[in-house]
């Protein structure tokens, strides 16, 4: 579908170019060229994934579909299954969303609605220096100040809540201190886009809606948040991407263990923080297929998100139109 | 400006994804070869002349593997240097990487913390010898409990490790340490999150004294742990026990030393209760008997004298025997000579344990016979 409507375009623009020749040749090859790095980025996904199956197929046939079920992991008899992995990941870059969705929801409609310029721009700026920290900078601050901070003040608040949720030692470390470690990692992202979201909403839509006398809260719900949905997703979507992916913030305070525990305080692993701490050593051809197929896993997790998401942008879309 | 616009991202263009195509063409052919591969390698070049060799030094060794020992050879690297102009390039990639490396011929020589099997070594040409000691210590964090007050028998750290035994307060514990007060507090087990020779002795000493662990779990650079978090690298132990009260974990003596961690008295094989030291490391490679052990394959672990640490173990040289450059393998062996006998104080400098007398001899002995250049030995000293 892409490909023919690029092929439409082409014709399109071709037919009513008045250039010379040799402008329309260098036209045409450049399109043909920007045509060509189009496709090579499927070409390299493809290759991507094909090279993945290729190196993980020794642990893919040895344990079938039992990998993705089982949360053994014992390099000492060979038995590897990603459950506990899968598991982390999902809960963790859940806990990351859930905690940093809202927030930066609100920063950027402060920013953008709310704040006095100069406040803006200095509160801006700063958001922008906290995406700039480099990953292994969260990772150590999140050892060495965040975790004791968890475990003596933040833990034995939680453990008075009821529920399974909050049970067991405050160990510091563990699922919780890894999703709020990456709620803070992926928070400046978020608000970044979702502010420049926000600032295309058209003023004139604001401003009559505000006309009408809506209240800031009922243009923000009615007017500026489904204006820039689609924008806000794709943020979310980013956001998404980088928790799910991030390695080394996380090894250092999940805690590193293979076993699924409800307790959010309980020590965890996840794809990568498991690919970070075993890939330098896996001197196993076995163990180093089941670390290949993991990051397989993590390739078709994220396939899996975006597709879900591109469904339901669209399903939002006609609920809209209608 | 407007005209020239179509050529100029033309030729941008052109530029900018011509290295892309050319990775896209050449990622076909299936990549065996290692960024490593094109490196100055010893074996295979062509046999340097023999006389003037003799007085020439090698400018250059290269190695890569074990991360443990790196700081200990690249302070004996500095300091030979100084003296005789040699440059070593150590590459610390983790065990697994170095045999890897020296099994391609890559480098000079590999470095590993876990020995390599008589039968592996005598499939792959390979020779090894041990360098160093290293000790590993189980440190806590428990209130009230100075450095080297808990005593500890073989079977109650298996126990704490295997989950069995959950309080400090434990019978088991009491028993072996009447007068001390130990508190009611869980025990949170920290491990090794990362592959690594340090939880390869560990798991290795756990399965020779303790039955259970060998059933259970075994001996690993990394092992499914009943129990517990993992920590990356030996920082990340230290910094989980630091601040985990009630927390027990395992580090590299030096490691336990710089962040005065508590550490615990161990009983060892003859029954004596030793604190970790340099000495009682030392204690444990003398008793061992490396004559008898065919590769200088010898885990330190668990070894009889009334002095002796039992959880230790050495780091390892891997060179390939059949040399291809007798200039070069003078080089090496002419370092590692003077790295066991001048550099043993460098060593204990930096809390590594040199090898004791007897081994260096026998080392030698071993490398005078079995390891040669075109067919031939060679005179080293």
């Amino acid at each position: 579908m892409t490909l023919r409507r690029l092929a439409n375009l082409w014709k399109a623009q071709t037919s009513f170019r008045k250039t010379s020749a040799f402008h329309r040749s260098a036209d045409r090859a450049f399109r043909l060229l920007t045509l060509l790095c189009a496709v090579s980025t499927l070409l390299l996904v493809g290759a991507i994934l094909w090279n993945l199956v290729e190196n993980a197929w020794p642990s893919i046939t040895r344990f079938g579909l039992g990998f993705v079920t089982s949360s053994q992991w014992n390099p000492v008899k060979s038995q590897y299954g990603a459950a506990s992995s899968i598991y982390g990941t999902l809960v963790s870059t859940a806990i990351a969303l859930i905690l940093a969705l809202p927030i930066s929801v609100a920063i950027a409609l402060f920013l953008t609605s709310y704040a006095p310029p100069w406040l803006a721009r200095i509160v801006g700026t700063c958001v922008e220096l906290l995406a700039a920290i480099p990953s292994i900078i969260y990772g150590m601050w999140g050892l060495f100040v965040f975790a004791p901070y968890m475990q003596k003040t933040v833990q034995p608040m939680l453990a008075k809540l009821p529920g399974p949720l909050f049970d067991g030692a405050p160990l510091g470390v563990g699922m919780l201190t890894a999703g709020i470690i990456l709620a803070l990692m992926i928070l400046p992202f978020l608000t970044a886009v979702m502010r420049d979201v926000f600032s295309m909403t058209p003023p004139v839509l604001l401003e009559s809606a505000a006309g009408m006398g809506s209240t800031s809260w009922e243009v923000t719900r009615k007017i500026a948040i489904p204006y820039g949905l689609r924008g806000l997703i794709g943020a979310t979507f980013l956001g998404l991407g980088r928790a799910i992916g991030e390695t080394m913030a996380v090894t250092f305070v999940i805690g590193n263990s293979h076993r699924i525990s409800t307790s959010l305080f309980a020590p965890g692993n996840t794809i990568a923080s498991t690919l970070a701490n075993e890939f330098n050593e896996a001197d196993s051809p076995l163990l180093e297929a089941a670390l290949i197929e993991l990051g397989l896993i993590l390739f078709v997790i994220t396939l899996i998100i975006q597709i879900l998401a591109h469904l339901w942008l669209r399903s939002l879309q006609k609920r809209q139109a209608r | 400006m407007q005209s020239k616009n179509p050529y100029f991202f033309l030729i941008l263009s052109i530029l900018i994804t011509v290295p892309f195509w050319v990775v896209i063409a050449c990622g076909g052919k299936k990549s065996e070869d290692k960024p490593a591969a094109d490196k100055p390698a010893a074996p295979g070049q062509p046999g340097t002349p023999e006389a003037p060799a003799e007085l020439k030094v090698a400018a250059l060794l290269t190695g890569a593997g074990a991360t443990f020992p790196f700081p200990l050879y690249s302070k004996w690297a500095d300091a030979y240097g100084k003296e005789n102009g040699l440059k070593l390039n150590y590459q610390a990639i983790g065990s697994g990487g170095g045999v890897a490396q020296i099994k391609k011929k890559t480098v000079d020589f590999g470095a590993s913390d876990e020995p390599m099997k008589p039968e592996d070594l005598e499939k792959e040409g390979l020779f090894q010898f041990p360098m160093a000691i290293g000790g590993v210590v189980p440190v806590i964090n428990v209130e009230g409990l100075a450095d080297g007050a808990l005593k500890l028998s073989p079977a109650v750290l298996c126990g704490i490790y295997l989950g069995d035994i959950k309080k400090w307060d434990h019978e088991e514990i009491k028993k072996l340490n009447e007068g001390l007060t130990l508190p009611a507090k869980d025990i949170a087990v920290v491990y090794r999150s990362d592959g690594s020779g340090t939880t390869w002795i560990f798991t290795d000493y756990l399965s020779r004294v303790c039955p259970a662990w060998k059933d259970k779990v075994g001996a690993g650079k990394s092992v499914q742990w009943p129990v517990g978090m993992g920590g990356k690298g030996n920082p990340g132990v230290a910094a989980y026990v630091k601040q985990t009260a009630g927390a027990i974990g395992y580090v590299e003596f030096a490691y336990a030393l710089q962040n005065r961690l508590p550490a615990v008295q161990l009983k060892n094989q003859d029954g004596q209760f030793v604190k970790p030291a340099i000495e009682s490391f030392m204690a444990a490679a003398k008793h061992a008997d490396w004559e008898k052990a065919p590769g200088f394959f010898m885990v330190l672990n668990d070894q009889p004298g009334a002095e002796t640490w039992p959880i230790a173990g050495a780091t390892f040289i891997l060179i390939h025997r059949a040399q291809a450059d007798a200039a070069k393998t003078r080089a090496i062996f002419r370092f590692f000579d003077w790295c066991y006998r001048s550099g043993a104080a460098l060593a204990k400098e930096l809390h590594y344990v040199p090898m004791p007398e007897n081994v260096i001899e026998l080392v030698a002995k071993r490398w005078a016979s079995e390891i040669t250049a075109d067919g031939k030995p060679i005179v080293w000293k």
